[in-house]
């Protein structure tokens, strides 16, 4: 890939200071974006995939911190920037996408008025030509006569139209990355589907880099350029969507891939991975999967590095699954 | 299916009404035009259920397939129709034989800390109904406990726990022992693994694979996910907006889908092994139950919509055996 990239998060580090304990939500978490590319970021509860989006919009609250680790945007330095800096930022050049769009929206205002407020606080134009650009911004997420809907308040959409005023207001702005987090798990499919065509249009048209947060395998499968897995706070594999879904390096991405029941598979039993996530709290030495990985051995008390095994593809892993006879085993 | 079926629902229709409050009487009695809102959550539906099938019920939010289940579980009484087990009508039994047949049809929720009680121990959970039931001796309960808890998988040294304690996949274990501890034939599993993670979901879902092999269960498995119907049902009934619109083997139903809702539904499904595809959705939203649209529900978003689509409801017709559709267009 030799676009540009818009993006770059180097060794990001974001933890829970809490009464049990230090919780490391995210734990030296590094990757970059594309313009017009779409990231999926998949992992299971508790994985730091949602941490990691809010610590890209500078939104972790106390006694979350963002402990170091760097956050590029545009050639800019996020990290460390003072609250006044990141209000200048957040809504004009990156924008998060929420599970509900209820966290967006201001159930006691009108449509209008929440987009023209976003707009006038980041641009000195008129009411009037903010009111058009926010109409304008309905349309493009394929809400029909976005003029009679500027006026409605939140309560009159449905599940799915939220959701796209929730994008179009994300939109407003022309922000160079969107974080999603889980925007279409709430919805039903065929109002996904509606969401997923608008929102691949709007990368491929306008350029715009995404990262979308989510546990569905399937959905990074058919949105994605690129996938990154994360468990217990760190990036486990990393690489081309379809590279990593057909033939994954990690155990956990392994056994996640099993897990999905699929179309050759009919009735016959998932692959399931044994045990739970371990607490953040009480990380074990070494891989954080190893206690649940069919593979570990004596190696895996020390934790492996994220090393490239293949052109563009990253994996976490003393023992990773190859797909070419290149195996030498042992530890890297 | 040349043998009475476990269970059939006959013409089955569950309707909610919004009584008229007190004001609006007495806006009626000056001539106020208020109605009772009534939404007809499952219309009309039958439905065979033979011993030790799988079926699966499919289709999006709001369209009466949690209703239908209750109806099934006994938790709703049905507005018109018949319940039959066995081939006897549940209604029209009486005392011991009532408690019977609604004992063995045992229902498993989808969100499993709102349905245990959070004040009693797992112990009491899964003790409770047998003991209650007669179906074993207060003296016999604290082993019969260990083996319902053995059999989902959990460890019986933690029977003196709360639900709060445990995970959310073993909370949904101690919700299924629950259940089996009644020794119930038939077990209608409503959104059962839609709150758990993915290698969770994957556990539950070889769990009850596990216990439809060892104890014979007939199952009605109640998913808007239809990956995970695709890999367990023998049989898929799909909904939408309180009618059956499709039922079919699942394995022909995925191959080729009859009604345009059921097609336009298998298309939108997310799948693992379809990569960067382009989504092309449906038009338009589920209309609200409460207002229907006329004739076939389905024809204000139907591509192949015909007048008589408008005026007339199709009626559900054989197309292949063992399969129906509700549509106009196998009549040509």
């Amino acid at each position: 890939m030799t676009r540009e990239t818009v993006l770059e998060v180097r060794d990001l580090r974001t933890h829970f200071f809490t009464k049990a304990g230090v919780a490391r939500a995210v734990d030296g978490v590094s990757f970059s974006l594309a313009r017009g590319e779409v990231l999926g970021l998949v992992g299971e509860s508790g994985s730091g995939k949602t941490v990691t989006g809010f610590s890209l919009m500078g939104l972790v609250d106390p006694p979350g911190r963002l402990v170091s680790g760097s956050i590029r945007l545009g050639g800019e330095e996020l990290a460390g920037l003072p609250e006044e800096g990141w209000r200048r930022l957040r809504g004009r050049r990156i924008a998060m996408i929420f599970q509900d769009p209820m966290m967006t929206l201001n159930p006691v205002l009108r449509i209008d008025t929440q987009m023209i407020e976003a707009i006038r606080a980041h641009a000195g134009v008129s009411r009037e030509a903010a009111r058009e650009r926010a109409r304008e911004a309905l349309a493009r997420v394929g809400i029909p006569s976005p003029d009679e809907r500027l006026a409605a308040y939140p309560h009159q959409f449905s599940g799915g139209m939220r959701q796209r005023v929730a994008i179009a207001i994300a939109l407003l702005n022309e922000p160079e990355v969107i974080v999603a987090d889980e925007p279409t798990t709430a919805l039903d499919v065929t109002i996904q589907a509606q969401i997923l065509y608008e929102v691949q249009k709007l990368c491929a048209d306008t350029g715009l880099a995404m990262i979308w947060i989510t546990h569905d395998l399937a959905v990074v499968g058919g949105l994605a350029d690129r996938v990154a897995v994360m468990y217990a706070g760190r990036i486990v594999e990393q690489g081309p969507v379809d590279a990593v879904l057909d033939a994954p390096f990690h155990p956990y991405t392994h056994g996640l891939i099993g897990s999905v029941p699929s179309q050759n598979r009919r009735g016959e039993r998932l692959t399931q991975i044994p045990g739970m996530a371990p607490s953040l709290l009480s990380l074990p030495e070494g891989c954080s999967f190893a206690a649940r990985c069919p593979r570990a051995d004596a190696a895996c008390t020390v934790m492996p590095e994220l090393s490239e095994l293949e052109a563009g593809r990253l994996a976490r892993c003393h023992h990773p699954h190859r797909t070419l006879e290149t195996a030498r085993g042992g530890a890297a | 299916m040349s043998a009475a079926p476990l269970l059939a629902l006959d013409a089955v229709s569950k309707r909610f009404v919004r009584r008229l409050d007190a004001a609006e009487k007495i806006v009626n009695l000056f001539g106020g035009n208020r109605r009772e809102e009534v939404v007809h959550a499952v219309d009309n539906v039958s439905l065979q259920i033979a011993e030790g099938e799988v079926v699966g019920l499919v289709g999006e939010s709001g369209c009466g397939k949690s209703t239908l289940g209750r109806v099934v579980a006994g938790v709703h009484a049905a507005s018109s129709g018949r319940v039959l087990w066995r081939g006897r009508d549940i209604d029209s039994l009486s005392g011991a034989e009532r408690r019977e047949a609604t004992l063995k049809i045992q229902m498993i929720f989808q969100d499993p800390m709102s349905s245990l009680n959070p004040r009693m121990r797992v112990r009491d959970i899964v003790g409770e109904a047998p003991r209650v039931h007669g179906l074993v001796s207060s003296g016999e309960v604290a082993d019969y406990v260990d083996r319902m808890l053995l059999r989902v998988g959990l460890d019986p040294s933690y029977k003196s726990r709360y639900p709060h304690q445990f995970s959310g996949g073993q909370r949904q274990r101690i919700g299924i022992a629950r259940a089996l501890a009644v020794q119930p034939d038939f077990l209608v599993c409503d959104e059962s693994i839609a709150a758990l993670d993915v290698s969770i979901q994957a556990q539950v879902l070889n769990l009850f694979m596990d216990l439809r092999e060892d104890l014979g269960l007939t199952y009605l498995f109640i998913s808007h996910d239809l990956g995970v119907v695709e890999h367990l049902a023998d049989r898929v009934v799909i909904m939408y907006l309180g009618r059956v619109v499709e039922s079919a083997p699942a394995a022909e139903l995925f191959a080729d889908p009859n009604h345009p809702y059921a097609r336009a539904l298998l298309e939108e499904v997310p799948r693992i092994d379809t990569r960067k595809r382009v989504f092309q959705p449906v038009k338009g939203e589920i209309p609200s139950p409460l207002a229907p649209p006329t004739g076939c529900h389905f024809h204000p978003r139907c591509p192949h919509a015909m007048p008589r689509c408008r005026e007339e409801a199709p009626a559900l017709r054989e197309i292949a055996p063992g399969r129906v559709s509700a549509c106009h267009l196998n009549e040509a």
